[in-house]
């Protein structure tokens, strides 16, 4: 029976029903197409006088109102980033014949230089439609009253209230606070992507890098809407719906702004980065990393000078040391790998070692900086000392994979997750990251010599001097790692409501507290006795620190003379510190490029820091710049 | 070879009234470009390339015989669904949508390959199980469907997807699915609305919100939807004639050289062009219904209604987001627009109409 109708099916009652398929499909289209038609008469007859009087005699012209950016302040309320209202004189090209000859007409009136005119012109190529473009900012009370008399001879060229963005404190928080400018085609692109455009029509700048960056979206608020009535000449007539713009939030950071500026006039002349945490939060206290630029340069499209300059610089002013640096960490390496060596019981604590100034491996001498050795050396002594071949014979016995695999608990070669963007990973020496790192199978290879070096904090090591911040703080903290993060809280302009950022556990590395005990007690040692007593002679506070000197040159075999170095060629001085020592408040990491020992130079900044944040000492004006030869890192 | 012969040869597997059709559209295209481009050669110059391209495509494709066509069915499927886990993977992302997949020479979008792969897939299927066609192969040839539409959707291309589900749905249709199985399909549609509702993307609900009150977001995309319609109504019945379009050439008509250049050509040419480009339309889709009617194999049949319907589909979704009764999807005016990869698809579809109308006497005999 079934198999009947199949067939029968097949045949013409298939063709059938495709037919009658076929019918109601152009019954479906023509019912589409009656509505267009319908929606059209609807639209065209019915509502055309509506729709012609919007289009026609008078155009409902949308104007979005943009928001102030929100303010970024210390945690004392000390303001880092404000706005600040100024005129500004601006041409609308499209209702302008002669750029030139109008502008050479405005100089007349006002002054116009010719940096002026040179962002003038790169604006000009950046251009979106109909926007008008900066020719002069900043105009004083007297420019404008003599522009605005002979306005009528400018058509196209307006006065403008704008408001521009304001960093007090200049370069000393450049790489902190970043900078502002204007949107280009890539930042639109992004807004596109991430559906904000609608939110920035209107905005000219866009947070560009550090903090204004990060936090854009909690900086900019949120666009306002009004909708006026124009005539055809474009002159608005009639408001007729207004929706108010919010301002952006106000950030306020966990930097303390006077520790800020002490840590950075603290470097002298030097190029370096210092960063300084609150071990019990994560909370970063100060970032500097010297030198810094400028950031008001930027704001309206720094000219070509100015950025030849920033670039050319032999300082290089750009880079943000603090998180694209990667240096060596030199002996400031020792306390960890001393650490690990007590978790995986390589070494006792008492056990000493016999040391005669060298560490001889195949057939190759690495020597220590003290000729002649350090005698019996334990583990205090190796630290407060800072004892080379200790750690050349640790090294060996802990092999590459056990160094790296405890160092990678402590943050070393990772990403610390800092609130601004851009931070570098550095490099965390394994047998894997050499496989990877290298191409050719002989280069790929981790030969155990290599290994030696990385025990004092030489050869492949490089870390971030953010990194080395994050692992002296989570070793403050006895292993507990936060987040570290710069800002505190947000508050809502409108409703004043702050929302705190929660500090945030990364991880609790599994340590023994009485090993923990012997690292902490070691590092006091270095700051009473050791390579760190100078700089902390007569301090009303116990600390724990330690040197380092990273090598910035190889001379093979020669003994290390400061003075017949060139200064590009000179040692980064390293300092890691907290304090106090029993309930540390604060942790810090300092390094000094080409800063010779750090002994010398890296520690008495920190004890700078350390003296403002903990008893509330400034500095004397006159920077202690006594540079003496001496301690051995 | 006479010259007569010659041409002969040329247009032999041509259809003159579809090729009438779209040509006339296509010459609409080319005039409204001009004045959508501020009377610049620029645009329309472009959109001839493009039509040169995609019409030595569509003779290629109308001189195909049908069994080769039927051939391509699984290759074309099978690839296309390679190339949508690969943008899944390793897609390029551009306006936060991973749509596109670089293979070194070009970058290309695959869900526009898919436009034709999946109708066609779907058919080839049908035509296979055609002798006792059961519930099991509708099930099946929904697969089909639904695995490049799940893929495209979470691209995200809603437009697209939704576009290409109802091609499939077509062939579905036009084989025979049940009216039962519809219904229940329809309510169990109407019943996970609010399931969807919550899968989708912000900027998606957004776009569905803005429909009921455009002036919610004035300054985003319900600027789009206002000024459409705002360019429509002010047209009247005659419109404010050719280059004259106030919100055209004043800059308020966003995209309108592509999405919304039905809304410079109704500003110009009013309701009376309207009715114009509408007959144009039904012209060519009933050129379409009859050819599927006439068509020889289960196979062509599902085919040719499948593009029809699709054609149809698309424009009556542009024209409906530009006057304002449907969500802005991003959907071309179907060979109005400007683009050269919508043009490609589509006169590739035609070009298979061409070849089912052509290549049925060969079939018969």
């Amino acid at each position: 029976m079934k198999k009947q109708y199949v067939e029968l099916k097949n045949t013409q009652r298939e063709l059938y029903n495709f037919r009658v398929r076929l019918t109601v499909s152009m019954g479906f289209v023509l019912v589409l197409m009656a509505i267009l038609l319908l929606r059209f008469i609807y639209l065209q007859l019915v509502r055309h006088e509506y729709y012609h009087t919007l289009a026609e005699s008078n155009r409902i012209s949308i104007v979005p109102i943009v928001p102030n950016r929100g303010l970024i302040l210390d945690r004392k309320g000390v303001v880092l980033a404000q706005n600040f209202s100024g005129y500004t004189l601006e041409i609308t090209p499209n209702k302008v014949a002669d750029l030139e000859a109008t502008i050479n007409q405005l100089a007349e009136l006002v002054e116009i230089t010719p940096k002026d005119r040179k962002r003038f012109k790169k604006l000009l190529a950046e251009r979106r439609n109909f926007e008008t473009l900066i020719i002069r900012n900043r105009l004083s009370d007297e420019e404008v009253a003599r522009f605005a008399a002979q306005q009528y001879r400018f058509p196209g060229v307006e006065i403008k209230a704008r408001l521009f963005r304001d960093y007090p404190f200049g370069e000393k928080t450049a790489h902190l606070i970043g900078y502002i400018g204007r949107i280009n085609q890539a930042d639109a692109d992004d807004l596109e992507a991430n559906d904000q455009a609608a939110n920035y029509l209107g905005s000219d700048y866009i947070g560009k890098t550090g903090l204004e960056q990060s936090y854009e979206t909690e900086l900019h608020g949120t666009t306002g809407v009004e909708q006026v009535e124009v005539d055809s000449g474009g002159r608005a007539v009639r408001m007729l719906s207004r929706t108010p713009p919010v301002s952006g939030n106000t950030l306020v950071l966990s930097i303390d702004a006077k520790l800020q500026e002490i840590a950075e006039e603290s470097f002298g002349n030097y190029r370096g980065a210092l960063i300084a945490i609150d071990p019990n939060n994560g909370e970063v206290l100060a970032f500097v990393s010297k030198p810094g630029y400028d950031p008001s340069l930027f704001i309206d499209g720094i000219d070509q000078q100015s950025w030849d300059d920033l670039n050319n610089s032999p300082d290089k002013p750009m880079v943000n040391r603090a998180l694209n640096g990667a240096y060596p960490p030199g002996s400031t390496f020792k306390p960890y790998m001393a650490l690990a060596a007590l978790t995986l019981g390589k070494r006792q604590p008492e056990q000493t070692i016999h040391d005669p100034g060298f560490f001889n491996f195949g057939n190759h001498t690495f020597r220590d900086d003290k000729k002649g050795g350090h005698g019996a050396v334990d583990m205090y002594k190796s630290i407060v000392e800072s004892c080379d071949t200790y750690y050349y014979q640790l090294a060996n016995d802990m092999g590459i994979d056990g160094i790296s695999g405890f160092m990678r608990q402590f943050g070393f070669g990772q990403r610390t997750g800092i609130d601004i963007q851009g931070e570098s990973e550095g490099v965390l020496p394994s047998q894997e990251w050499k496989k990877k790192r290298f191409r050719k199978p002989e280069q790929q290879k981790w030969y155990a010599g290599e290994t030696i070096s990385i025990g004092i904090g030489q050869g492949y090591n490089a870390y971030t001097p953010m990194q080395l911040a994050q692992a002296v703080t989570t070793l403050a903290n006895n292993g507990t790692m936060y987040r570290p993060h710069l800002v505190r809280d947000i508050t809502d302009t409108r409703t004043g409501k702050k929302t705190l950022i929660e500090p945030k556990v990364l991880r609790t590395i599994p340590l023994k507290q009485e090993n923990i005990d012997v690292i902490k007690r070691a590092m006091v040692g270095v700051n009473k006795e050791g390579t760190g007593a100078r700089a902390f002679a007569g301090a009303e506070y116990v600390s724990g620190g330690k040197t380092g000197t990273a090598q910035v040159f190889s001379l093979k075999g020669e003994k290390y003379a400061e003075g017949r170095v060139k200064q590009e060629l000179r040692d980064h001085a390293l300092f890691i510190a907290f304090a106090p020592a029993d309930q540390p408040k604060i942790a810090l990491a300092i390094l000094v490029e080409n800063g010779g020992f750090g002994a010398t130079t890296a520690a008495p900044i920190a004890r700078k820091v350390l003296d403002y944040y903990l008893l509330g000492k400034v500095p004397q004006p006159l920077p202690d710049t006594a540079a003496e030869e001496g301690a051995n890192d | 070879m006479t010259k007569r012969e010659l041409l002969q040869r040329f247009t032999k597997h041509l259809d003159l009234p579809l090729l009438g059709g779209i040509g006339v559209l296509l010459l609409i295209s080319l005039l409204v470009l001009f004045s959508a481009d501020n009377a610049s050669l620029h645009r329309p110059l472009a959109q001839l390339a493009n039509i040169a391209v995609a019409f030595v495509c569509m003779w290629l494709i109308a001189n195909l015989p049908l069994h080769y066509l039927m051939r391509t069915a699984v290759p074309i499927y099978v690839l296309g669904i390679v190339l949508l886990v690969g943008v899944a993977l390793v897609g390029e992302i551009s306006h936060g949508a991973r749509r596109w997949l670089n293979i070194g020479v070009a970058t290309i979008q695959p869900s526009e390959l898919m436009k034709i792969g999946v109708p066609l897939m779907m058919a080839w299927y049908f035509e296979k199980h055609e002798a006792a066609l059961t519930l099991k192969n509708y099930f099946v040839a929904a697969l089909l469907l639904l695995v490049p539409v799940g893929l495209i959707a979470r691209q995200p291309d809603l437009g697209t997807a939704i576009l290409i589900l109802a091609s499939g749905f077509y062939v579905l249709f036009l084989a025979g699915l049940s009216w039962r199985v519809m219904a229940v399909l329809l309510v169990a549609a109407v019943a996970s609305a609010p399931v969807l509702w919550s899968l989708m993307h912000d900027y998606q609900r957004h776009r569905i919100l803005m429909l009921f009150d455009p002036s919610q977001d004035a300054l985003g995309k319900g600027y789009h939807t206002i000024q459409g319609m705002i360019s429509v109504g002010s047209g009247g019945l005659l419109g404010k004639g050719y280059l004259e379009g106030t919100q055209t050439h004043l800059d308020f008509l966003p995209e309108r050289t592509t999405d919304f250049i039905f809304a410079v050509y109704s500003e110009e040419f009013g309701l009376l062009g309207n009715l114009i480009l509408l007959g144009a339309y039904l012209f060519v889709i009933g050129r379409g219904f009859v050819i599927t009617a006439n068509a020889s194999t289960y196979f062509t049949r599902l085919m040719a209604g499948s593009i029809t319907l699709t054609f149809a589909t698309y424009a009556f979704v542009n024209m409906g987001m530009v006057s304002g009764i449907l969500p802005v999807v991003g959907v071309p005016l179907p060979l109005i627009s400007y683009g050269g990869t919508s043009m490609l698809t589509l006169l590739l579809g035609f070009g298979m109409l061409m070849s089912i109308e052509t290549h049925k006497k060969l079939v018969k005999t």
